[in-house]
């Protein structure tokens, strides 16, 4: 029973760790429909940005953090600006290519200047957030993850319900020509998303990096896992990719502990085929409202 | 000569492969040069590379059917490569085929397995589609690496040497025959395959698949054939490869193989054959030429203390490739050797 | 010459670089009022307000000759962003809402013009025209009726407070009731807001009842033009689109067609 419970915590706490890597990743495809196969690089420059402030400048830590967003935050709208706004109206594959190419590129650059090496961060977090009964016991890691997560995810939610540049950002999504009659800058929509995911997934890095290290195989290897994520909850919600990375989670660590260790990687993708093949558009995603 | 404008009369000159003689004629002076005089000339290194581009160019011919013509997005194009290398190994070692039956066999079967994994294509559509194939990869790669009773899991399989009806392929030489030979029987069947119905439907199908269902044509049926024959292309490539390697293992069929191969159909240029050549032979040159820039780098006194920094260039300058290609010229070396040719054959009147 | 908001001088509109759609194009249009512009299929109608409004460039058109005047400077061929921050907007053919927004929230991307700028009155102004949509304000966009749809959509582009309104088939597939509803409280837009309305439609009779002037079109052309009250006086005009012969019944298709390739050469 113990192992059971240890097991789903720990499903748990990773699931929440791809649900909020893929939030980044949905919400590109949510306004341009772009799939992002350099996710995974963005997340590792997340990472890599915090490094550099808490380690080479020695920045205070807190400071580091938000400096860390702010550069992912300027390099999304670069991304957008120099690589994606020359193929609006061009073919998906092209698109989704380009970002595979930006993806070998990212990962060159932080092989020159990092080297595949495991770095980690100084030990900062306050024992406090942590939590130690007998059976379930959750590092302080997982408790500033859990926290940070959540605030974001309600900072997002907000964001898309209520203000106008969230609202302006989903008319995009939903109806290109419409936004665009009505004078929404849909070119500034298409670089705040990128802006916006690049945060994102920067910050799920500085989080991944805080808890296994940085290294940027791992991390840009999680830039894989996104894809089953997201396809069990709907590419387009972005509560549904918590919960598609919670499934997943606790899929991988349960696999994992039970069955094979070495099925558990390839156990998503099992799923993903499963799940495409019952239910196209996965469990959270819109259903097409078709009228003629 | 080319006429200005379009004087096709019949349907036959429509479909016909070369508009000119004087094309005919260049390519039939092209092949005999690359049967004899490369051969003659070339190094072993020089003929090694020459036998990676042709094993590569039939492979990528296949993934362009399937991208280029049908319009399916593939990422599983390096695991199906993988399937037909472990198919030819297996058929060579526990069957004892010989050669000349294994490879084709290869290729068979790993259209089947394309078969199984583009079953998706069915419900799926556009990146839906392209993320189920990425799913295949994943599920292949784990199957070559833990069906350990016929795959031999880590330790991979030892290929006994290749011969020919009785001959013994010996070196580059013996293969690079069989490699051409191979690649120049593939573009004639890719190119006269697309002439047909199947091809025109298949073309069909990539400009508007409901459209394409609605003049009758089965697109699930069809789809799965575009995914068997782009994985016959894979295998039977993978298998030509297994035996000139000699001995394989599952890690070079990654998912790094299957972008590798995609960004070699773009680079070349969608939905072009002779494209599907081109970006192989782009690619693997380009390959070759930044780890033989590495290796000069690494070995001056200049990098010796930061030796490790210089590998990653090559996946920088990969991906900038790709990137600088999709931006400047999306349709690829095809589309810049089409310029290039018409410049050359109207100088100096080029309109 | 104050007293004229748009004008278009002889342009031209080439789709993809190939195909001429509009061949020299004029016409004029006198603030606060309502002029119509009728015609049939492929007129031209929809690609000539896209050339004013902007929206030819995402659809890869360009205008390749003369000029469009906007309270005296010339907007041709800038992007629809930079026009409709001029105070142009367009009610785009097909209605096209927001599927996945609410009403309220359709209502909101009108703001995208004036953004940050409060928005609370506005809306109250387009409920008020729109009663309908006060109620269902909180569904989905994609779950209304065509009728409440069209509403939408005229009332979004209020939200931007347009000094030129362009609307393109508001009747389209619309139950002759509504459409009268419609086309009420275009007129009572246009009263009580003071906006210029350009008002492209299919259907000649109602158009021409609101507007006040209105323009004909054929093959990328003006072929007619004059008051709403002239037009309807028209003796071809009452032929073709108000359905009415002289001897007060229809001639058959043939007799139109002939008498329709002569007028060509007008």
């Amino acid at each position: 029973m113990d192992f059971f419970i240890q097991l789903l915590v720990g499903g748990l706490s990773v699931g929440f760790l791809y649900g909020l890597s893929a939030m980044g990743f949905v919400m590109i495809f949510k306004s341009s429909s772009v799939l992002n196969f350099a996710h995974g690089e963005l997340i590792a420059i997340g990472a890599y940005f915090f490094l550099a402030f808490v380690t080479w400048a020695k920045i205070p830590i807190l400071l580091s953090f938000l400096l860390a967003l702010a550069g992912c935050f300027l390099l999304g709208i670069l991304i957008e600006r120099i690589f994606l706004r020359p193929l609006i109206g061009e073919p998906l594959i092209f698109v989704v290519m380009l970002t595979v190419g930006l993806a070998a590129m990212f990962k060159g650059l932080i092989l020159f200047i990092w080297g595949g090496n495991l770095f980690t961060y100084p030990d900062f977090l306050p024992k406090a957030l942590g939590i130690d009964w007998k059976i379930i016991r959750i590092p302080p890691v997982y408790g500033a993850t859990l926290i940070i997560g959540t605030l974001f995810l309600i900072l997002f939610g907000l964001f898309f319900k209520f203000s106008s540049q969230g609202i302006y950002m989903r008319s995009v999504a939903d109806n290109q020509r419409a936004a665009l009659s009505l004078g929404v800058h849909v070119k500034r929509v298409f670089a705040l998303s990128w802006a916006i995911a690049a945060l994102v997934a920067g910050m799920s890095g500085m989080v991944l990096g805080i808890i296994n290290g940085v290294n940027v195989h791992d991390l840009s290897g999680i830039g894989l896992k996104v894809f089953p994520v997201v396809i069990l909850g709907g590419l387009d919600s972005i509560g549904g990719a918590i919960i598609g990375g919670i499934i997943i989670g606790l899929l991988e660590t349960f696999t994992g502990g039970y069955i094979s260790p070495s099925l558990r990687d390839v156990v998503p993708y099992i799923v993903l085929v499963l799940i495409l093949l019952l239910k196209p558009y996965g469990l959270f995603g819109l259903k097409e409202i078709e009228r003629v | 000569m080319h006429p200005c404008g379009n004087f096709r009369e019949r349907y036959q000159q429509e479909l016909s492969v070369f508009t000119t003689d004087f094309g005919r004629i260049w390519t039939g002076i092209g092949i005999l040069l690359l049967i004899t005089l490369v051969p003659l000339s070339a190094s072993p290194y020089m003929l090694y590379i020459f036998n990676m581009i042709g094993i590569t160019a039939i492979a990528v011919i296949g993934l362009n059917i399937l991208i280029g013509f049908t319009g399916q997005i593939s990422l599983g194009h390096g695991a199906f490569f993988g399937v037909g290398a472990y198919a030819g190994a297996i058929f060579s070692t526990a069957l004892h085929l010989p050669m000349l039956l294994c490879i084709p066999a290869a290729g068979l079967t790993t259209a089947l397995v394309g078969m199984i994994f583009g079953i998706p294509s069915g419900r799926l559509k556009g990146l839906y589609l392209t993320i189920a194939t990425l799913a295949g990869q994943f599920i292949i790669e784990y199957v070559l690496i833990h069906w350990e009773s016929l795959t031999k899991g880590t330790m991979g399989i030892t290929l006994p040497p290749a011969s020919l009806l009785g001959l013994s392929l010996r070196g580059d030489l013996g293969f690079y025959y069989l490699i051409f030979i191979s690649l120049a029987g593939m573009v004639w069947i890719a190119v006269n395959l697309i002439r047909t119905r199947y091809g025109r439907a298949f073309i069909a199908i990539r400009d508007n698949d409901r459209a394409a269902e609605g003049m009758g044509i089965p697109i699930f049926r069809y789809k799965l054939l575009s995914f068997g024959i782009s994985s016959f292309y894979a295998g039977f490539a993978g298998a030509l490869w297994a035996f000139y390697m000699g001995s394989i293992t599952a890690e070079p069929f990654n998912l790094g193989l299957s972008v590798e191969y995609i960004a070699m159909v773009i680079i070349g240029g969608l939905g072009s054959i002779s494209g599907s050549i081109f970006g192989a032979v782009f690619i693997t040159l380009l390959n070759e030429a930044l780890r033989f820039m590495t290796g000069l780098l690494m070995n001056s006194d200049l990098f010796s203390t930061s030796e490790l920094n210089i590998a990653p260039l090559r996946e920088f300058v990969f991906g900038l490739a790709i990137v600088l290609f999709i931006l400047l010229e999306p349709r690829g070396l095809a589309e810049l050797w089409r310029i290039i040719r018409s410049n050359f054959r109207l100088w100096p009147f080029s309109y | 010459m104050d007293r004229i908001l748009l004008q278009l001088n002889n342009i031209s509109v080439v789709y993809s670089d190939v195909i001429q759609v509009l061949k020299g194009v004029s016409l004029s249009v006198e603030k606060n009022r309502i002029v119509s512009l009728l015609g049939s299929n492929g007129a031209g109608k929809t690609t000539t307000l896209k050339a004013v409004s902007g929206l030819l460039k995402p659809e890869n058109g360009k205008v390749t000759d003369g000029t469009i005047l906007y309270q005296g400077s010339e907007i041709q061929n800038q992007s629809p962003e930079t026009i409709t921050r001029h105070g142009i907007i367009q009610v785009l053919e097909g209605r096209q809402p927001f599927k996945y927004l609410t009403i309220e929230e359709n209502l909101r991307v009108g703001t995208a013009t004036r953004w940050g700028k409060p928005y609370r009155q506005d809306l109250e102004r387009v409920y008020h025209y729109f009663p309908a949509l006060w109620e269902r304000r909180r569904g989905l966009a994609g779950y209304c009726s065509g009728g409440e749809l069209q509403m939408l959509v005229m009332g979004r582009a209020l939200m931007a407070h347009p000094e030129l309104l362009l609307l393109d088939e508001p009747s389209l597939g619309l139950a002759p009731l509504v459409v009268k509803e419609i086309f009420r409280i275009i007129r009572q837009i246009n009263e009580e807001e003071g906006t210029t309305i350009v008002l492209v439609e299919q259907n000649a009779r109602m158009a021409l009842q609101i507007a006040h002037y209105g323009y004909v079109m054929e093959n990328g052309k003006i072929v007619m033009e004059g008051s709403a009250d002239d037009l309807c006086e028209n003796p071809d005009i009452r032929e073709f689109y108000l359905g009415m012969s002289a001897a007060g019944n229809l001639k058959s298709y043939t007799e139109v067609k002939s008498y329709r390739r002569r007028k060509r050469w007008l």
